[in-house]
């Protein structure tokens, strides 16, 4: 049988003021309106959420996970590129 | 011992169990598309509904039992009284039918209670003016939902517009009852419980252009008037409750 699904849509919710939208999950939906209500009624039943955002699922441009040893296996032994070699004058305090 | 009700005070219980009745039983209704709904969000946007309306019962229920003083408490309002008892308007205790009716049911309902809480917030008994004003961001959400989810099925397929069309053709003629006199005891309690008649420009003014736009004919009015307001209720009721009070009323006061 030809079934057609709702697209995909990503889950972004805002928990406070101040913080940064985090993915949480997906939702089924036919367009925006009702993606977004769909995420609300799934995601923000125990107040988890100030903001939601929705994405096409298909509009994200994701890594592949088969290239994995030469996007991310190079910076392994860059150690130097974290800033922790620095002595820091007392004045300075925490940063 | 009972406490001595004057008529007002009956009335305005009365009032307030119509209200609570209503959305009790329509949260039961939706608590039965629990597992069931179309698709996973619909499963669970229809659930969220249906703990918001029985969350406005609880409040009105240990409200009423307040301005009664006889110590009955939300349970007691909930699971140990008969059909008879009930105030609940007879439009929410149908079955819920496919899915068609059941948003009808929640759009036509809902766009009811929006204009209800509405006049309730101005109140003059400032506990059911309270719960008015939390239950009315409530109902905006539910009718929003009923109304988008009306347009998407009656402006569809051919299909889904039959089904709608279905579905107002049944349940058009229970409105009657929203607006006919008197809710249990409205004029008996004056400014506390503003009457329902004049409820009715406003609830036409917001559900025909939803049903314009989802291109749904309203039907004629019809001479048909249900009472469930006034306890008489139908086959469905005793249905409904022989299943909702089943628990209480095999183990009167247990707790689990």
């Amino acid at each position: 049988m030809d079934r057609k699904e709702w697209p995909l849509w990503e889950v972004f919710i805002r928990s406070r003021n101040g913080l940064d939208h985090k993915h949480c999950g997906s939702v089924h939906a036919a367009d925006p309106s009702m993606a977004l209500k769909n995420a609300r009624d799934v995601f923000t039943r125990r107040m988890e959420g100030v903001s939601v955002w929705v994405v096409r699922a298909d509009d994200i441009i994701a890594s592949d996970p088969d290239a994995k040893p030469e996007m991310f296996d190079p910076a392994e032994d860059k150690i130097y590129r974290h800033p922790t070699f620095y002595t820091l004058p007392d004045e300075v305090g925490h940063m | 011992m009972s406490a001595i009700l004057s008529s007002a005070s009956v009335a305005h219980v009365e009032y307030v169990l119509s209200i609570a009745d209503s959305s009790l039983i329509l949260g039961h209704r939706l608590s039965e598309w629990c597992g069931h709904g179309p698709v996973l969000e619909e499963d669970i946007a229809l659930t969220n509904v249906a703990l918001d309306l029985i969350g406005q019962a609880r409040s009105l229920y240990t409200h009423a039992g307040a301005l009664e003083g006889n110590g009955r408490d939300e349970d007691q309002f909930a699971f140990t009284r008969s059909a008879d008892e009930f105030r609940n308007v007879s439009i929410v205790e149908l079955p819920n039918g496919d899915y068609a009716h059941t948003i009808v049911r929640n759009f036509l309902f809902t766009a009811f209670q929006r204009e209800l809480w509405t006049v309730l917030q101005a109140s003059a008994d400032a506990r059911l003016a309270e719960i008015a004003r939390k239950s009315s961001k409530e109902t905006n959400y539910h009718f929003q939902h009923a109304s988008d989810w009306s347009i998407r099925l009656g402006d569809g397929t051919e299909q889904s517009h039959a089904r709608m069309q279905d579905a107002l053709e049944a349940l058009w003629p229970f409105t009657g009852e929203f607006f006919s006199s008197p809710a249990s005891g409205e004029s008996a309690a004056g400014a506390k419980c503003p009457a329902w008649s004049t409820l009715e420009r406003g609830w036409h003014e917001s559900v025909r252009p939803v049903l314009d736009v989802a291109t749904l004919r309203i039907p004629e009015r019809s001479s048909f008037l249900s009472r469930g307001k006034e306890g008489l209720h139908g086959e469905h009721m005793r249905d409904l409750l022989a299943e909702m009070q089943h628990l209480q009323r095999t183990y009167p006061n247990c707790k689990w």
